[in-house]
């Protein structure tokens, strides 16, 4: 026996701290999503739990509908959630660019609301549901906890995918446009660059995310419109404890908060569904623009 | 937030207005508002829509249906409202439909959180109350209400059925997973009682936030605590959530440990498939495919809703139909009169053969412990469950005695 640390015993201190890495990946993800619309295109973007309840949904209905399978799903629902997307930019939100945020806020709020609701008047809530995949079912004992092996898969694919953007923006020639055209696009445009296009791609980009990230939830959660309506909430927190519009602050408020609502669950489980606004409250009296944000 | 505490005070203000200018109660041997006002109050959109819902509103006019929508010669009208599962909201509403809209009896009403809050309001208004929804004892035990009827099921019962099964089996040591609620608490402390009486013992209990969405951090508390059995004191999408989990961390595979899903509806299930749902025990107040009566009433209401019914929306159209029974019986809609006439008539119907009420509102009747079927053993889609034991309702159901109810006997 190792003893105890504050009365846990340490594997279930390290199992719990695994399993908010997991929930912590998922946050990520949505929350990176949340960053990239809002860091190019100043929406704060209220459909995206409903996009991501979409993506889940996409990949169900090509299952049972189609018998298109998982690792097919993965890549098509966020194609599928993406032109969406496109369509969303297109014919709504690019009307409201010139508006203060609160529009946008508004407008992806309705979306949000219209979207769930079909999904909801057509499926109910108990969820559809979707199973593991054979490659990943099963799982390894690692001693101090029982590890899914999809619930690895989701940690690593969450990880590929946050860097992997990360780098595009951060690191590339689009990625310089892209930040280009959000401090200046008149002058971004005066150098032959679509800027009206590229817009649109970061949306669909972004919701792509929120689709891919529903996929990835499909078989843990059941597939129900209530998915994202669920979770969107304290994505939202973790975006303003990041700093809004910072693509790193995302990612890592993202893991680091998974982690800490898993320790929350060990020492006191009945705050567990707080514990992030907690957060939010003290690092919005301490500094308002996010752990990670720039004051504009 | 602030517009619906505004609402609130507003609602609230109206309702002494009324209390002090309000018509007396109905007179004898006529219908308030000359007609019967049905509410059904309900989760509509959340975690528990699907066990009641919109079927809770589909029987209870299934049940006006059988009197040709006429009672005493006047109309019988059904409306529907969503409480969100807050009790602020439900018993806002319940106040609203009977100071204003004139509505007689309130029906549903799952969550006991919100159900023990419109009970209070019922209580004071002397207007019926019909519970098929919520589980909590409470509602017949310290909350009782002269008015007040629980129907399919409660707390006691599940604890009684499932409890004592699991520990017969060898059982005998629990770990809860614990709605944190009314009704989870009211479920763990029943259980534990029962298990204790059995010869088990309780190892540790969690409390979960209701409407988690990852229950895996549980499932790992339990499955370090050791104990054989992980009893689910939660519902409708978190019982599917959790089992689901459960599946995919383990938890049962290994042998040494098995779910006991305390509260389990046939929608959640449904959900699940079985798959993953295949030979769980639970106890139910009702299943559809046991007989041919509950079998053609239950074929007629899956026309009309394209799902079987849960014990709830079964249980709404037994309580209906015996209220307004009694109203036929008494010749009023006068609550307590109706009261006393629904206590004084056995239950007789597709749901309950010869159930009676007690005195503080428990309505009495055979449950059934029953397994999920494998997929293998299963003829198609609602073919779920095998009936292990029918539970004798004198059994299942605590008496008025042991019930801790106030009200003169």
């Amino acid at each position: 026996m190792m003893g105890t640390i504050f009365g846990i015993p340490p594997q279930a201190l390290f199992g719990q701290l695994l399993l908010g890495l997991i929930n912590g990946s998922f946050y990520a993800l949505l929350s990176l999503g949340l960053a990239v619309i809002f860091g190019m295109l100043n929406v704060i973007n209220f459909a995206h739990g409903a996009l991501y309840m979409m993506g889940a949904f996409v990949a169900w209905l090509m299952l049972t509908q189609l018998g298109i399978g998982y690792w097919w799903a993965l890549l098509l629902s966020p194609l599928i959630v993406g032109l969406f997307g496109v369509v969303l930019e297109k014919t709504l939100l690019s009307r409201l660019y010139k508006l203060d945020h609160l529009y946008g806020l508004l407008l992806t709020f309705g979306l949000a609301l219209i979207v769930e609701g079909a999904f909801r008047h057509q499926y109910g809530v108990s969820g559809q549901p979707y199973p593991i995949p054979d490659a990943l079912k099963g799982g390894q004992n690692l001693g101090f906890m029982f590890l899914p092996n999809y619930r690895g898969w989701v940690v690593v694919a969450s990880l590929v995918v946050c860097i992997s953007t990360w780098i595009a923006i951060e690191k590339t020639k689009l990625g310089a446009y892209l930040r280009a055209a959000t401090e200046n696009p008149v002058l971004v445009q005066a150098f032959g660059i679509n800027v009206p296009r590229m817009i649109t791609l970061t949306y669909a980009f972004g919701v792509a995310l929120a689709g891919l990230a529903g996929v990835l939830a499909a078989p843990i959660y059941q597939v129900s419109p209530l998915m994202g309506s669920n979770l969107i909430i304290v994505v939202f927190a973790v975006v303003v404890i990041g700093g809004m519009g910072s693509i790193l602050g995302a990612v890592l408020t993202g893991y680091g908060l998974g982690l800490l609502e898993g320790l929350t669950k060990v020492f006191y489980p009945e705050a567990s569904n707080i514990v992030v606004f907690v957060i939010m409250v003290v690092v919005l009296m301490i500094k308002p623009a996010g752990l990670f944000g720039r004051e504009r | 937030m602030i517009a619906r505490l505004l609402a609130g005070a507003a609602l609230a203000a109206l309702t002494i207005g009324v209390l002090s200018t309000g018509p007396a109660a109905a007179q004898q041997g006529k219908l308030s508002g000359d007609m019967v006002k049905i509410g059904v109050l309900n989760d509509r959109s959340g975690l528990y829509a699907d066990l009641g819902g919109e079927g809770s509103v589909i029987a209870a006019r299934m049940a006006a249906e059988e009197f040709g929508n006429k009672i005493l010669g006047k109309p019988i009208e059904i409306i529907s409202a969503d409480h969100q599962n807050k009790p602020d909201i439900g018993a806002n509403l319940a106040r609203q439909w009977i100071d204003q809209d004139g509505v007689d009896v309130i029906v549903d009403v799952p969550n006991s959180g919100v159900a023990l809050a419109v009970q209070e309001v019922t209580k004071e208004k002397k207007k019926i109350f019909l519970m098929e929804g919520p589980a909590t004892s409470r509602l017949t035990g310290d909350a009782c209400s002269p008015t007040g009827f629980h129907w399919p099921y409660d707390t006691h019962a599940l604890a009684v059925g499932t409890g004592q099964a699991m520990v017969k089996e060898g059982g005998d040591s629990w770990f809860f997973i614990t709605a944190d609620y009314a009704f989870g608490h009211q479920l763990e402390a029943d259980t534990s009682v029962e298990v204790k009486k059995a010869g088990g013992k309780v190892v540790g209990s969690v409390k979960a936030p209701l409407n988690t969405a990852d229950f895996s951090s549980f499932l790992l508390q339990a499955q370090a605590s050791g104990a054989k059995i992980v009893g689910l004191a939660n519902a409708g999408g978190d019982t599917i959530t959790s089992i689901k989990q459960a599946s995919e961390f383990g938890l049962t595979q290994s042998g040494q440990q098995k779910l006991a899903g305390l509260l389990i509806f046939l929608s959640d299930v449904h959900a699940l498939g079985l798959q993953v749902a295949q030979d769980l025990v639970l106890t139910t107040g009702f299943y559809w495919d046991r007989d041919d009566e509950s079998r053609a009433w239950s074929k007629k209401f899956f026309d009309r809703y394209g799902k079987m019914p849960t014990m709830v929306q079964a249980g709404s159209y037994s309580a209906v139909r015996h209220y307004l029974k009694a109203i036929e019986a008494a010749g009023t809609d006068d609550g307590p009169t109706v009261a006393a006439k629904m206590k004084e008539m056995p239950v007789n119907d597709m749901f309950a053969k010869n159930g009676t009420i007690l005195p503080n509102g428990r309505m009495v009747h055979d449950m059934y412990l029953a397994r999920v079927k494998k997929p293998s053993e299963s003829k198609g889609a609602w073919d779920y469950y095998q009936i292990l034991r029918t539970i004798p309702g004198k059994e299942a159901f605590a008496s008025f005695e042991e019930s801790g109810c106030k009200l003169p006997k």
